[in-house]
Order: C-alpha cells, then sequence, then structure tokens
C-alpha cells in the first residue's frame, strides 16, 4: 500500500467553569473551600498589585511595566498547582504567578523601579529571575528539569511563556529536547492572543499552539485560560505527570491580554477598542465570584475583607519598596564574579574615588 | 531645511530609499501595522504595501531570511526590536551575513540592512540599554554604523540601503527624540567608512560615536582647552587616517565610549594610535567608557553611563600629561 495515514492527531480544549460560572460537575478539581478561597485572594490581590504598579509607573515611581489583568487565572491556578520543590521560570508578565509563588511584592516591584536587587529571590523560593529576552527561559525549565531526572528527585520545572514565544527557536528547541529526553517539565503557554501588535493568528499558521507539542511527541492541550479551575486541573495533572517521570506537557492556556503591552505601548494604533471590552467583560474574577456566589463561598463580609487585606498588603508593599536604602554604587561590581578580578578592583575603587562624598560608600 | 527628530528623520529615509528603489522591503517584529516600538517605520506599510512585513517573534529567522532575500536580489532592511535581542541573530550575522560575499568568492552577495535602537539613557528595562558595538565591530565582513544626530542619521541610513554590503545600523535610542535640527529634505547619502571633524581644535582630539558625541560635545563647550571632536560615524571599518590627521596635529586623544572599558572601540582607537601615530602622541590616551559590568537597570545606571563630566576630567588628564 503506497499510501497510508501514519497519524491523526486530536487536540483537546479544557473548560470546568462556563463564561457565567456555571461548573461541569464531573470536571471540578477536587479543591475544597480553603483552596478556592486561596485562588481567589491570590487573584485579588494580584489584581491590585497590577492596578498599583500602572499608577506607580504613571506617577514616575516605576519604571516600563508589563500588566497581568485578565491573566490571573492562567498564573494563579497553574502557580498554585506547584509543590514547593518545583521550580518556577517565568517570562515578565508573571507577577501573579510569582505572587502565587510566595515572591514578595515589594521586591517583585523593587525590579520593575530598576533595582536589580528585586531579583534576590529569597533562598526558600524555587523562582528563577524574570526573562526578558522572549522564550530564552525555557531551555533553562529544561535543563533544570534534566537536573531533577539526573538526580532522580520527584521535582518539575514549570516555565511560562506566551504566544509570540512559541516562534522563537528557543522555545521550540526546548520543547525538542523534553520530548526526547522525557524531562518533567511543564510548558505552560498563555495565549493573550497578542504579541505587541502582533495577533496569534498571524504569528503562527497553526489553529492552536497546543497541537505544537503533538510534533514534538507529547501531550498538548488547550485549556480556558481564564477559568481558574480549568487551568490548576490541567497544570496540576501535567505536573504529576512530570513528577512521576512521564514525561512533559504543554498546556496552552486561551486568555487575552486586557492593558496595552506595557506602559511603553498604545495598543490603540492596532487593536479595536470593541475586543478589548468583550475581553475585559471576561474578567477571570468575576467568573471565579460567580460560581463561590453559588456555593456560598463569598459574603459581603468575605468579599470586603479579601479587598481590604490586598490593598492593604499592596500598600505596605509600595512602602517597603519607596524605604529601601537606594542600591550601593559598588554593588554593579560585586556580582559580577564570584571574586572580584583585580581590573574590577581598579575601575570599583577609581568609580568610588570619583563619586567622593556623594554617596560614595561601597 | 525642516526641524526633526532623529526618528522622523530616519522615516525621512525610509521613504525616500524605498521610493527610489524598489528592491528595498522592511521587515521585523512590529514594524508595519504598529510602525515599530519607537515609529521609525511608521506609515510605511500604508506608502508601500507589500513591502512592510510584521514577522512572528523571531530574531534569527528576521536576519537568516534577510540574508536569503538579499541574496535573491531584493534590498532587505530587519529590525531587531531592542540591542539586546541582536543577540539572538548572532550566528546569522557572524556566520552567514557577513561572510557571503567570501566564501561564495562573489557569487553571492548579502546586501542588507539590521537596525537595532541601541545603547542606554532611556532608564529601559534589562536587556533594553547594551552598547554591545565592539562585538559586532569584531566580525570581518560587517559593516557597524551608529549615527548621532537627525541629520547624519537620515545621510547614514540612505547609505547603508544601498550599501553593497551588510550594514548593522545602531540607532542611539536617547537621540531618538532628545535632539532636533535641520535636515535637508532631498535624498542624500553619507559615505560609510568616513568619520567628520564636528569641532575644530588644537590641544586635544576628542572622538565618540552615536549618543556619546553629546557628552563629548559639551565636555569641548566647557573645556579651557581647544578641543576637536570627531564623530566616528561608522565604527567599523574604522576612518583611521581621520583619527590620525587630528592626533597628528593635537598630539592627544580622548575616546568617549559607552561600552564596557575592555576590548571595545575604543581599545581599537588606542592600538591605531599606537601603531601608526605613536610618535605623534604626547600623552597616553585617555577612555572614558563605561566598567567592565553588564549594564546596570535604571537606578544605577547613571554610574555606567560616560558623562560630559567624566569626559571633562578625561580632557584636563590628557592635557596635564608631561
Ligand atoms: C527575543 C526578544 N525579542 C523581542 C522582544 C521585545 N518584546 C517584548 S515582549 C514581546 C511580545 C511577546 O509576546 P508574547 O510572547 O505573546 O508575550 P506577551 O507579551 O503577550 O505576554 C516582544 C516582541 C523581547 N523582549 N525579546
Ligand atoms: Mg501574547
Amino acid at each position: 500500500m503506497p499510501r497510508a495515514v501514519l497519524g491523526t492527531f486530536a487536540v483537546e480544549w479544557l473548560q470546568v467553569l462556563d463564561e457565567r460560572g456555571k461548573a461541569d460537575p464531573g470536571l471540578l478539581p477536587p479543591l475544597g473551600e480553603r483552596e478556592v478561597k486561596d485562588l481567589y485572594e491570590l487573584m485579588a490581590i494580584s489584581r491590585v498589585f497590577d492596578e498599583q504598579c500602572l499608577t506607580l509607573q504613571r506617577e514616575g515611581r516605576l519604571g516600563t511595566y508589563a500588566a497581568v489583568r485578565g491573566q490571573e487565572a492562567a498564573q494563579v491556578g497553574s502557580a498554585y498547582a506547584l509543590q514547593q520543590q518545583d521550580w518556577l521560570f517565568p517570562s515578565f508578565r508573571e507577577n501573579a504567578a510569582l505572587i502565587a509563588r510566595h515572591q514578595p511584592l515589594e521586591m517583585l516591584m523593587a525590579y520593575w523601579a530598576g533595582d536589580e536587587r528585586g531579583q534576590q529571590v529569597p533562598a526558600s523560593l524555587n523562582n528563577f529571575p524574570v526573562a526578558i529576552p522572549v522564550g530564552t527561559q525555557a531551555p533553562h525549565a529544561v535543563g533544570a528539569a534534566w537536573a531533577f531526572q539526573i538526580r532522580k528527585e520527584k521535582a518539575a520545572a514549570l516555565v511560562y511563556f506566551g504566544d509570540g514565544a512559541t516562534s522563537k527557536g528557543d522555545v521550540l528547541e526546548a520543547m525538542n529536547f523534553a520530548g526526547v529526553f522525557k524531562l518533567p517539565v511543564v510548558f505552560f503557554c498563555q495565549n493573550n492572543q497578542w504579541a505587541i501588535s502582533l495577533p496569534a493568528g498571524k504569528q503562527t499558521a497553526a489553529q492552536t499552539l497546543a497541537q505544537k507539542a503533538i510534533a514534538f511527541g507529547f501531550p498538548g492541550i488547550r485549556v480556558d485560560g481564564n477559568d481558574v479551575f480549568a487551568v490548576y486541573l490541567a497544570t496540576h495533572d501535567a505536573l504529576e505527570r512530570a513528577r512521576s517521570g512521564e514525561g512533559p506537557t504543554f498546556i496552552e492556556a486561551f486568555t487575552y491580554r486586557v492593558e496595552h503591552h506595557t506602559t511603553s505601548d498604545d495598543s490603540s494604533r492596532y487593536r479595536a477598542k470593541a475586543e478589548v471590552d468583550l475581553w475585559r467583560a471576561k474578567d477571570p474574577l468575576l467568573r471565579l465570584e460567580a460560581w463561590m456566589e453559588g456555593k456560598g463561598f463569598l459574603d459581603k463580609a468575605y468579599r470586603e475583607t479579601v479587598w481590604a487585606e490586598a490593598r492593604k498588603r499592596v500598600q505596605e508593599a509600595v512602602e517597603k519598596m519607596e524605604q529601601l536604602p537606594p542600591p550601593k554604587p559598588g554593588d554593579i561590581f560585586d556580582y559580577v564574579f564570584a571574586q572580584l578580578p583585580p581590573h574590577l578592583q581598579e575601575q570599583k575603587a577609581s568609580l568610588l574615588r570619583e563619586l567622593g562624598g556623594q554617596g560614595g560608600q561601597a | 531645511m525642516t526641524e526633526m527628530t532623529m526618528v522622523a528623520a530616519l522615516n525621512a529615509a525610509f521613504r525616500q530609499e524605498m521610493a527610489r528603489d524598489e528592491r528595498v522591503v522592511v521587515l521585523g517584529e512590529d514594524v508595519g501595522v504598529n510602525g515599530g516600538v519607537f515609529r521609525v517605520t511608521d506609515g510605511l506599510l500604508r506608502m508601500f504595501p507589500g513591502r512592510v512585513f510584521d514577522t512572528p517573534l523571531a530574531e534569527t529567522c528576521i536576519v537568516g531570511a534577510a540574508v536569503g532575500m538579499a541574496a535573491a536580489g531584493l534590498r532587505p532592511v530587519a529590525e531587531i526590536q531592542f540591542d539586546g535581542f541582536l543577540t539572538a541573530a548572532f550566528d546569522q550575522l557572524v556566520s552567514h551575513a557577513a561572510r557571503l560575499r567570501n566564501r561564495s568568492r562573489g557569487r553571492f552577495t548579502c546586501p542588507l540592512v539590521v537596525r537595532a535602537p541601541f545603547t542606554g539613557g532611556i532608564h529601559a528595562p534589562e536587556h533594553h540599554s547594551e552598547s554591545m558595538e565592539a562585538s559586532y565591530a569584531h566580525i570581518p565582513g560587517l559593516v557597524v554604523v551608529m549615527p548621532s544626530t537627525p541629520s547624519e542619521a537620515k545621510g547614514l541610513l540612505a547609505a547603508a540601503i544601498r550599501s553593497p554590503d551588510p550594514v548593522l545600523f545602531l540607532e542611539p535610542k536617547k537621540v531618538y527624540r532628545a535632539i532636533k535640527e535641520d535636515v535637508r529634505e532631498e535624498e542624500y547619502a553619507i559615505p560609510l567608512g568616513k568619520a567628520r571633524v564636528v569641532q575644530e581644535g588644537t590641544d586635544v582630539t576628542v572622538i565618540a560615536w552615536g549618543a556619546m558625541l553629546v557628552p563629548a560635545l559639551q565636555a569641548a563647550g566647557r573645556s579651557s582647552y581647544s578641543c576637536e571632536v570627531i564623530d566616528l560615524r561608522t565604527v567599523s571599518p574604522l576612518d583611521v587616517p581621520c583619527i590620525l590627521q587630528s592626533v597628528e596635529k593635537t598630539g592627544r586623544a580622548v575616546v568617549v565610549q559607552e561600552g564596557p572599558h575592555s576590548f571595545g572601540v575604543g581599545a581599537e582607537i588606542a592600538a591605531q594610535l599606537a601603531e601608526k601615530g605613536i610618535l605623534h602622541l604626547e600623552a597616553p590616551v585617555e577612555r572614558v567608557t563605561a566598567p567592565d559590568v553588564p549594564t546596570p537597570l535604571a537606578k544605577l545606571e547613571g554610574l555606567y553611563l560616560p558623562s560630559a563630566e567624566r569626559v571633562g576630567k578625561a580632557i584636563e588628564r590628557a592635557m596635564a600629561f608631561r
């Protein structure tokens, strides 16, 4: 038989909560009231944090900022599925994921205010520094996962990136390694439908991003990224698969970038307001709230406490960030190598001499 | 003459060159509908439909495809969105663009331009303020241009697009909108590989390129010495005769370089002076540079960038040497 079908492939779609917050009871993840409330509280604080950062940027107290709004379910739902020993590899838009992974809020802000100390991640957290060059973190996640495999540790790596990043060789090469070596890594792609001004439909001719995994020999799934339960379920299962030696998974969380790309961008130049409004209304927080109300998890007093607490914690973070003493000039030298080589010792001494009295302490 | 920013002048050069030569095409991330994140390519998609392409997010393929386009008879101008992402295309620049002519003994050529906003000073996020021109200047076969003002940028971009060889065109983003200058409306090209004497003087030669021309001129203006200021325009090939001629007159040289101190363009200039002008030198060549550290984020960026004050002190040191 000269012609035959060698394979047919299907791409799965997962949604647990529909747009009005109605759940498919057969699909609900096994989360108790406390855990659902954790998800809600983390999404709420991420929302407040995001809004605060946009305000700080407008006031000149923060540099360029990439907003999360609309992607809270995708980020919180996935990061919440991580265990302590797992590693998280963020891109530059993962503040909600990092908040869910206990990164101190003031450090996140400090980084976007132009202070390297914001990336001095506490030793107890396996959160890699933010990767600004798109997609470059994917091979790192693969390497970490490889290390877990080599050392026979029951841990997984979760790497975040966007629809745009799926065009980068880094990401595709990382996926290939992950498939070949059957590594404990989860590729978490937030398809927020835009890469700055390029719509996802012009980023790829493929119908979904999830199907790219098929070519590398492991499962890919598209989930409703505005449905925190679907995201949690898919990520939880993928991480379990990874930790138990069954290899990588690709999750495409279908969502939307509601804000401009960053505070330097003007998205009215390339997309219609109607589209943005449509997605603004599909707010993942509203969807979770609707479900929680139905379950009796969200009375007025609880809701008010959550948002008041979120505002208080974010406010405290702003104060902490702004009360940080200025970074020391010598810092630009001290972390370049394990030990300061002679030429840098000389350059450091000369800079400090030049600064003299004005903040010249090492 | 029209008063313009560097962004507007580059845009004007594009309009003229694309009208003049239909082989010129533009490709890169967000260069079409959005007009580029700095708006350098604003309006080109409308004026030249079918010749301006918003590409997927992939620097290697943007530059690699430009190599193929150029070899196949087009004049591609590729934009890399920021300096820090040019490194993703390094392989294509080094292994292919720069050596296609040589390795095919002239059978294939690579008349492309790769543009990128370059260097710091705008408090940008990480990887958005790099000054790695020396790394690119070290590649045989690649022309590296760094314009310093709007009218320079217009003429140099025109020359880059017309060049038979691959040109890396590095635009000082700090200057993009900071300086306005009268720019000639008509087409003109400034020859590549030729530096210009911006200000004549007799005591000391101050050499700069790109954004560093600003502190160089400020320091020269404030100095009590007669400073000759040279703008390299093209970093590679370096206009050694222009530098030598000036130093033969002044005997002293100060190089102002935004990138790290070691292995930089300043080192090449000092080496050329040592090789060809040693008998004219009356003082060691002074280099005002960044320290050998990764570009710091906004809060410490000021310590990194050479300032007019530091250039001024270097001029003093060069003059004080006996
Ligand atoms: C290698 C690289 N090229 C270009 C950029 C500039 N840039 C920053 S974000 C971005 C779009 C990213 O789109 P996507 O991967 O979908 O992530 P999103 O911004 O939507 O979260 C671009 C082009 C970059 N940071 N890194
Ligand atoms: Mg995107």
